[in-house]
Parts: C-alpha cells; sequence; structure tokens
C-alpha cells in the first residue's frame, strides 16, 4: 500500500468523487440550516474518502447496497445530481419518483440498488444480487456497505456464513464511524475490531485507516478484484469518524471532547488534499473541480426545488405491477 | 393428460416446468438439494440433477440470509422460490419480507421489483405443537405489496405455483402439511391458474362459504350435508387470498344473501374479518343475515390431545351455516 499503488488517473477519479459527496453534504447542512429544507438527512462528513475510494473500485455496472447513511455510495457511484436532489426534497422528478426519500434512494441505471433504513438488512440482500451475478456468470461485483453497529446484528453474521459458503462475488464494506446512533464502539462491542470477524467464518479481511485513501482504496480494490476473478468475498473494515451527529439537528455532545478534538485531527479532506498536492496535483486543478461540483450542485438543487410533489395517485402505483383501483 | 397427480406433485412439476423455460428461476432454502433428499416435504426432488446446486442452493439455517438473498436476486432480474420450511420461522425473518420484499417496489418508484415466491408449509392436526402449526396469512394480508396464495387441490397447487414464479411481485405460497398427499386429475404441461381469481368450488343458492386451502374439504363436506337438510351452500375458494377477488366474493354473497367465512387461522383479526367487513360495506342492504366467521381457537396451537378441539370443527361451521340461513331480522 504504497503511494505508487493508485495511478494518477484513479487517483484524479477518487478525489473527484469525495469532493462531490463532501460539497453534498456541506450542501445539504446549509440548505437545513437556513430553513429552505427540511427533511430527514444523515451527514456523512467524515466518511467520504471511504465512500468515494469503494465506489471507485466498481465498475459503473456494478452493484451496491447501502444505508440511510449512503450519500457517500450514491453520490460517488454516479447517481445523477438532479435526481438525487429531487428524491431527497420528495419530489416526482426524483429518483424515486420522491416516494422512497432520502433513506430510500436507489437508481439501478448507475447499480445503486438498494438503500435500507433498517441496519443490517443490507447484507442479506447484497448477497443475493452477487448470487444473481454468479448464477449468470455477468461478472458484476457487490458491494455493501454499513456501519460498526450492524455487526452486532444477526443479519450480519448470516450473510457473513453465506456469503462466504457459496464464495460469493460481493465484498462487505464496514464504514466504522466509532457510533452505533449514540453509543460508542467501545460500549456496542468489546472485540478490538470488526474486520476480525471474518475469521471466524472463514472470510479474508482487511481493517484499514479510512481516513487515508492509500490505505483504504487499495484495499477494496484487491478485495473487488479477487471477488470478480471467483476468489470469493472479503470483509474490509474502514475506520473513520462521523462529525456529525446520528441524523442532521441531532444532539452530539455525548461525544467525549478528546474523541471531537481527534476526529478533527484525523479529518480525511485536509488528508486527501495534501495527498493530491503531494502527487503533483496543483491548487488550481483541484479548486477547479471543487467549483465544477459547487456549480452542478446549484443547478441540481434549484432544479429540486422548482420541481412539483407527486400526484396523490402514486399510492395506488408501484404497490404492484398493477395498479391498484382507485 | 391422463391420471392423477399428488400436491406434492404438482409443485415439483410447476417448479421443474418454470426453471427449464427460464434460467433465472433457482431455488433456495435449508435441506433442498439433492444431498439433503430434495427437501424435507421432496418438492424439490429430483431438480439438483437436472439443474444444478447452483439453481437448486441448499442453505445454512439461517432464514434472513435466506429470504434476503431472495429479494436480492429477484432486483437483478432473478426469479427465486426460496423456502422457509415452516410458517412460523417467518418470525424470524419478517424484516426482509416486511420491510423489503413487499416494499422495495414503492421506495424505488417502480425502478425495481421483487419477483419472488416464498414457500412456506403449516397447518394443524399432525402434532407439531405450538412453533410448527400457525397459518399466519393474516399477518402478510396486513402489509401493501405482499400476494399470498393457497392451494385446496393439487391442480392448482400447481397451476398457482407457476403463475406465482411468473409474478413479478413478491408472493408468498402456503401450504399446507397434510394436504400433500391430496390428488387431482393431472392437468398436464404448463398448467396456470391465474393469481386474484377465487374459484366456485360448488354452486348454491342459500349461502356462501368462503374459504381457502384445506378448509375447502370441509365446507364441501359440511354441504353435502346441509344438502341433506335442504340447505343449499356456495363455496368460494379464494386461491389468492390477498389481494382477493372481492369480486367473485360480492357476486356469490349478492346471489345468495348470506356468507360464512371460515379458515384455519386463529378467528380474531383472521381475513375472514377483512372479507366479512367487507360484504356488509358493500352489500349491507342485501343480506339476510350478519356474516358469520369460523375460526382456529385464540390460544397457541396445542400439543396432538386439544389439537382437534383447537381447530374449526365441521360441526362449527354447519352450525354457522344454520345461523345464517335460520338468520330473523
Amino acid at each position: 500500500m504504497t503511494d505508487q499503488s493508485i495511478d494518477r488517473d484513479k487517483l484524479l477519479d477518487i478525489y473527484t468523487r469525495t469532493t462531490k459527496v463532501n460539497r453534498t453534504d456541506e450542501r445539504f447542512r446549509e440548505l437545513l440550516m437556513q430553513g429552505k429544507i427540511a427533511v430527514m438527512y444523515y451527514c456523512v462528513r467524515g466518511q467520504e474518502v471511504v465512500s468515494a475510494s469503494a465506489m471507485a473500485a466498481l465498475n459503473d455496472d456494478d452493484y451496491v447496497v447501502c444505508t440511510y447513511r449512503g450519500q457517500g455510495e450514491q453520490t460517488a457511484k454516479g447517481v445523477p445530481m438532479e435526481a438525487y436532489w429531487a428524491e431527497c426534497l420528495g419530489k416526482a422528478t426524483g429518483t424515486c419518483k420522491g416516494k422512497g426519500g432520502t433513506m430510500h434512494i436507489t437508481h439501478p441505471e448507475t447499480g445503486v440498488m438498494v438503500t435500507t433504513g433498517v441496519v443490517g438488512s443490507g447484507l442479506p440482500i447484497a448477497n443475493g444480487l452477487a448470487m444473481a451475478s454468479q448464477n449468470s456468470g455477468d461478472g458484476k461485483v457487490t458491494i455493501v456497505t454499513f456501519g460498526d453497529g450492524a455487526a452486532n446484528i444477526g443479519g450480519f453474521h448470516e450473510a457473513m456464513n453465506m456469503a462466504q459458503l457459496y464464495k460469493l462475488p460481493i465484498v462487505f464494506v464496514c464504514i466504522n464511524n466509532r457510533y452505533g446512533e449514540h453509543t460508542a464502539y467501545a460500549d456496542h462491542t468489546d472485540s478490538e475490531n470488526i474486520a476480525s470477524r471474518a475469521e471466524g467464518y472463514g472470510m479474508r479481511s482487511a481493517h484499514v485507516d479510512g481516513t487515508y485513501v492509500e490505505q483504504v482504496y487499495p484495499a477494496i480494490q484487491e478485495a473487488v478484484d479477487r471477488a470478480r476473478a471467483g476468489e470469493g468475498p472479503t470483509l474490509v473494515e474502514a475506520m473513520c469518524y462521523r462529525m456529525q451527529g446520528h441524523f442532521f439537528g441531532s444532539d452530539f455532545s455525548y461525544m467525549p471532547p478528546e474523541h471531537i478534538e481527534e476526529m478533527n485531527a484525523e479529518d480525511c479532506m485536509p488528508k486527501l488534499r495534501n495527498y493530491m498536492l503531494e502527487a503533483q496535483f496543483t491548487e488550481a486543478e483541484l479548486d477547479a473541480i471543487i467549483a465544477d461540483v459547487d456549480g452542478q450542485l446549484d443547478v441540481a438543487v434549484q432544479a429540486a426545488l422548482d420541481a412539483p410533489f407527486p400526484d396523490a395517485s402514486e399510492l395506488r402505483k408501484d404497490v404492484f405491477e398493477e395498479e391498484i383501483a382507485a | 393428460m391422463s391420471g392423477t397427480i399428488t400436491l406434492t406433485q404438482g409443485l415439483n412439476q410447476a417448479i421443474d416446468e418454470a426453471m427449464a423455460a427460464d434460467d433465472t428461476v433457482f431455488c433456495l432454502g435449508e435441506d433442498v438439494a439433492a444431498k439433503q433428499g430434495g427437501g424435507v416435504f421432496k418438492i424439490t426432488s429430483g431438480l439438483t440433477e437436472k439443474y444444478g446446486e447452483n439453481r437448486i442452493r441448499a442453505t445454512p439455517i439461517s432464514e434472513t440470509a435466506i429470504v434476503g438473498a431472495a429479494v436480492g436476486a429477484a432486483l437483478a432480474g432473478h426469479r427465486p422460490i426460496c423456502e422457509i420450511m415452516l410458517m412460523n420461522f417467518v418470525g424470524v425473518c419478517m424484516d426482509q419480507i416486511v420491510n423489503h420484499a413487499a416494499k422495495l417496489r414503492f421506495m424505488s418508484g417502480g425502478q425495481t421489483n421483487v419477483p419472488m415466491v416464498l414457500r412456506t408449509t403449516t397447518g394443524v392436526g399432525v402434532g407439531f405443537g405450538g412453533q410448527h402449526s400457525d397459518m399466519l396469512e393474516a399477518w402478510f394480508a396486513h402489509v401493501a405489496g405482499l400476494k399470498i396464495v393457497t392451494a385446496s387441490n393439487a391442480a392448482d397447487a400447481k397451476g398457482l405455483m407457476r403463475s406465482a414464479i411468473e409474478c413479478n411481485d413478491p408472493v408468498i405460497f402456503i401450504e399446507n402439511v397434510i394436504s400433500y398427499g391430496l390428488t387431482s386429475d393431472d392437468p398436464g404441461k404448463d398448467h396456470r391458474v391465474p393469481l386474484g381469481k377465487a374459484a366456485i368450488t360448488r354452486e348454491g343458492t342459500d349461502c356462501s362459504i368462503i374459504t381457502y386451502g384445506r378448509t375447502v374439504l370441509d365446507a364441501l363436506e359440511v354441504a353435502g350435508t346441509l344438502e341433506e337438510e335442504g340447505i343449499s351452500v356456495e363455496i368460494v375458494d379464494l386461491r389468492t387470498i390477498a389481494p382477493y377477488d372481492e369480486e367473485t366474493v360480492l357476486a356469490s354473497v349478492r346471489k345468495t344473501g348470506r356468507a360464512v367465512t371460515l379458515h384455519e387461522a386463529v378467528k380474531p383479526y383472521g381475513t375472514g374479518a377483512e372479507i366479512s367487513a367487507k360484504i356488509h360495506e358493500e352489500l349491507f342492504n342485501e343480506l339476510k343475515a350478519p356474516v358469520q366467521r369460523v375460526g382456529g381457537s385464540f390460544s397457541p396451537v396445542p400439543f396432538v390431545a386439544l389439537e382437534q378441539d383447537w381447530i374449526p370443527s365441521k360441526s362449527e361451521l354447519a352450525d354457522a351455516v344454520r345461523t345464517a340461513v335460520n338468520w330473523k331480522k
């Protein structure tokens, strides 16, 4: 895992994806603070590099299953910004016609197959996507993301065992942000880390510092390549921080001052910026990427604000294939 | 088309024919493959040899992983048939069924759908006791996005299973342990029974019995007894429990003016309550008597000695019909 392990094109790709995630998060919080929008939002500040690296390790048509705190994966995988924002604002032009919302962003065209609002429920479903790929030989890999809190629910264990049993083409990415809702890692889990659980299922694992792109990207890329080659699943645990409360606006005074000090010192964003500069990208090049993303966000947010809400008749549609009679 | 088939054969043939016709159809569940004998009730017997272990996947005892995998594969455009060996075990995987299988089409705005079948068996009368016998269809009928199907005979089992596999939405297919040996005339290859269509199993003029699954046979026997008393009973076999065929049910009750709902599941909050309410809402002025309900006793299913006291009896059913027919306004 040296500097040379990520080529410049890939690095620029990861930086661009990371910027999208970070600026989308910033924009969300800004609009919520200003009272311009009022929806549930689960902040991803502090996790950007993990999400961007994971999605950069996939092909465009590979699958991802994520959680309510999935903005990073959704944005980094390429869900179009306009449809993303429209969905988050509950508009008819959203990815899900305004019927799913922030916790259920779905966009099969970019491989975002499920965003679940239930902790730990994505893993068993991701296995099924991978099983379909294994049966049909379509060569796709599935990544499922989840937090440290999800490692303590039954579905995690059932899914890990089943994935390894069948050698499914899947990568389990545990975004360990050190909090399960309001409960600190040490208060919900006594084992030193989550990655070590893989051994109990006979599965390969990696435990990396997710605030460093040079650690997290190569680990996930290797796992994806192995999965695609038919060598089975990997559990990658990427350590990072949740730099806000459980959801936007929620209290996080339960985080001790020393934890907050540590997470501010270990912020993945300045680390990535420095890494890019060391890799001979210029300030101007990087600023241009940020400006471009901000411009796209301006357009997408305005379009979403201007878009119509869905019609009440939508309640009778998509329950089943056939519309329910009025 | 000659000879007869058992209900077990009907299900096996429907799955076999669907797998032969469509490479995306596959089965997964505990003990379903050849190594384990083709399933506890032999429904998938002989299929591993034909389609291989990827398409007849024997799983660990992991119901959440089983249903979750079916949901995921269905999202990818496959048609999984997952087996939850006994219906009570849905208690350990309800999240995947209720929060995911049922809702993903709606929550995705129709971008994805979940064309899976969840096969499960249950039933009172074989001495399985409190955790292997419940009919839990009402749990699922209360959730938008699920179709619930059960068959009262072997031919319907074959035809309904094929339609369930081809349905683009999740179907809960309920089998009854003591019905597996029922025989029908062989309905032939590629037999299909449409979902959402009830059958008039017996025509009559005085009272409609609305039921499904195993209790259709009870209703037929009781109808024979009552005929000797001069009471003409019509039997509606729902076949699809939810969403059920309102048109056929209401047409039958409009004709007879009286109705009794019958199911093995416990009576309170059962599907019979919903159907009864609907009949009252739509046909109040035409009813000659209030709709009567017959169902299982409101207690956990007991062990063998008390099973027949628990189960809705034929005499109870006959009395319910007599009450409706003799009702004085």
